[in-house]
């Protein structure tokens, strides 16, 4: 099935160029001569790689950190101990700790269009508390490699691959929006994988579809297919539009309004990359999450109800852009016998980004 | 198409590279055939085909016969029917022709380009039942070992045979199929086994049955 992501991407974010065909363009700018301007560069490089390396393991090529020398900080906001690369199938997964290599593991799993760098804050927290925390960039996310296929099966392989190179036990999980979802489903198909489960915000019920008809709705599923598949045809060119540390903090903060600009320019620092002509999300612009496909929300929730291990649901009771749009209410008939929900009022998408210190004394009080 | 009959053209999809293979040149409406999960497109016009008036085209699809092969899987039916929409799209329009796997998929491409599907029909082959139509567990799978990186794809196995299609998905494509301006009977049923997404698409209009896939490509062939 479509990696059903629900939230979407901040479009404006990514540029096509399409004054002529896709496959036309791609065969002319592969045998012409390298140009010269950072542009240009950057999109022959790319589409070089496409044309002549297509099933490469390291598509995209973009692996160094930038050197952190005079950009933003954040207050609480540590870089892990550790990173380096796990490699899972051919893609090569970005993979990182805090703490001490001797302390039980504990596995932080991001959501959608974020990467590990998102918990920060939260991962150290964690750390000082006594765990040795491992996170990894999923697929096409910050530093790990953009691959032809994305889908949630492949996220799941990809998470199990990290988690096996650290331990084949069972061990806590704690995972936000996207990344929640996913380890539901991971829960349910390996409980052995998973001793205890937090969900930040990651527990879809529904469709966001307007009350419509029938027919009105089969019409808009037309306009979502058509919209994909002709995306499709252009993304081979496609690439993240390039801006100032601040423009991209900006252009983030449309899908994260609640969260401070200090921390969204922190997150360019990590989750963006500099080039000659500016700073570039990390994300892969082929990347299209939303859309079409046969995955239901409320699958999740049938998953969720099933589950053995004990289980803490954390949700805030603000809807955002790149939320589920699930309500508290929504959720209490899932919660499974050994689980139970906090609703934190006054709190957005990202609970733990907003309230890190309640939200990681929640949390581990239930770890312990 | 300025092709000639065994000749293999390459399409980009994105990161992948695609095989379009022709296997007869001609005018007219192209008949485009899409193969089952595991196969590869045949080298020669199959049996059933013979008397289409056209050109014969035959795709590979992602991760199979002479199509590249993505690393660490992600598969799924509708990047299949991207597939089949950039072959579509060089072509200018195609009837389909589905075996399989390739049936489902040949479905959902009359319902996401009716104005480009002349007509769409469906037969046995491998992958044609597909997955679970309601949510299903899925076990943990250690590695594909020796296989990968050659087609067929052992992840294309594995992923797409447990894909799902509930019935109302595959319904939503059917009512799509109608809204092209090939919207007398775009589909033709000529499967014996009848999976939870056919049964359901049999009571779409739209959806004939009853024919035989050689009958049912005539049809399309005299419009």
């Amino acid at each position: 099935m479509l990696d059903p992501g629900i939230v979407r991407t901040d479009d404006d974010d990514v540029v096509v160029d399409d004054d002529e065909p896709p496959s036309k363009k791609l065969e002319t700018i592969a045998k012409a001569p390298k140009p010269n301007t950072p542009h240009s560069k950057y999109l022959w490089s790319r589409v070089r790689k496409n044309i002549t390396n297509h099933t490469t393991r390291h598509f995209g090529g973009r692996r160094v950190i930038q050197p952190m020398t005079n950009l933003p900080s954040f207050p609480g906001a540590q870089r892990p101990a550790r990173s380096y690369r796990t490699d899972a199938d051919g893609v090569s997964i970005a993979t990182y700790e805090w703490g001490n290599e001797s302390d039980p593991p504990l596995f932080l799993v991001h959501g959608g269009s974020d990467f590990a760098g998102t918990y920060d804050v939260f991962a150290p927290i964690m750390a000082a508390a006594g765990y040795r925390v491992i996170s990894w960039d999923h697929r096409g996310h910050g530093d790990s490699d953009h691959t032809a296929l994305y889908g949630w099966d492949a996220d799941i392989r990809d998470a199990l691959t990290v988690m096996s190179s650290i331990t084949n036990k069972a061990a806590p999980v704690v995972a936000h929006s996207k990344g929640g979802a996913l380890m539901l489903q991971l829960a349910d198909a390996s409980p052995y994988r998973i001793s205890k489960l937090v969900n930040i915000d990651g527990m879809p019920s529904k469709r966001r579809m307007p009350d419509a008809p029938d027919h009105d709705q089969t019409r808009m599923m037309a306009g979502e297919i058509t919209g994909w598949l002709d995306f499709r045809h252009e993304a081979a060119l496609a690439y993240r539009k390039p801006g100032s540390l601040h423009d991209l903090a900006m252009r983030r903060g449309k899908m994260n309004p609640r969260l401070p600009i200090e921390w969204l320019e922190y997150l360019v620092t990590i989750g963006a990359r500099q080039d000659d002509d500016g700073w570039r999300w990390k994300l892969d612009p082929t990347m299209r999450f939303g859309g079409f496909g046969p995955w239901r929300p409320e699958w999740t929730l049938l998953r969720m109800i099933a589950l053995g291990m004990p289980f803490l649901g954390l949700i805030g009771t603000i809807d955002e852009p790149m939320g589920w749009g699930t309500r508290p209410r929504d959720l209490v008939p899932w919660i499974p016998r050994n689980g139970r929900l906090e609703a934190i009022h006054d709190v957005g998408h990202f609970v733990h980004i907003e309230k890190p210190n309640e939200v990681s004394t929640m949390i581990l009080e239930f770890l312990s | 198409m300025s092709t000639t009959a065994g000749t293999t053209q390459q399409l980009v999809h994105n990161k992948v590279s695609l095989a379009l293979h022709t296997l007869r040149v001609g005018s007219g409406t192209p008949l485009l055939l899409l193969h089952g999960l595991g196969e590869h497109s045949p080298s020669t016009v199959p049996e059933v085909a013979t008397r289409w008036p056209g050109p014969i085209y035959a795709l590979d699809f992602t991760g199979h016969g002479q199509s590249s092969v993505p690393a660490g899987g992600g598969y799924s039916c509708e990047i299949l029917l991207a597939d089949v929409d950039v072959a579509l799209r060089h072509l200018g329009g195609a009837c389909l022709l589905g075996r399989g796997i390739g049936a489902y998929i040949a479905l959902l491409a009359a319902g996401a380009r009716p104005e480009l599907v002349h007509g769409a029909v469906l037969t046995d082959g491998p992958g044609l039942a597909g997955g679970a139509t309601h949510i299903s567990a899925v076990t943990e799978i250690a590695t594909v070992g020796d296989r990968s990186g050659h087609t067929p794809d052992p992840w294309a196995l594995i992923e797409l045979s447990r894909d799902a299609r509930p019935a109302n998905y595959a319904s939503t494509f059917a009512r799509l199929s109608v809204t092209g301006p090939n919207n007398i009977d775009p589909i033709a049923v000529c499967c014996v086994v009848r999976p939870p997404w056919i049964e359901a698409i049999n009571e779409e209009p739209g959806v004939i049955t009853g024919l035989s896939a050689q009958e049912a490509l005539e049809s399309y062939a005299a419009r």
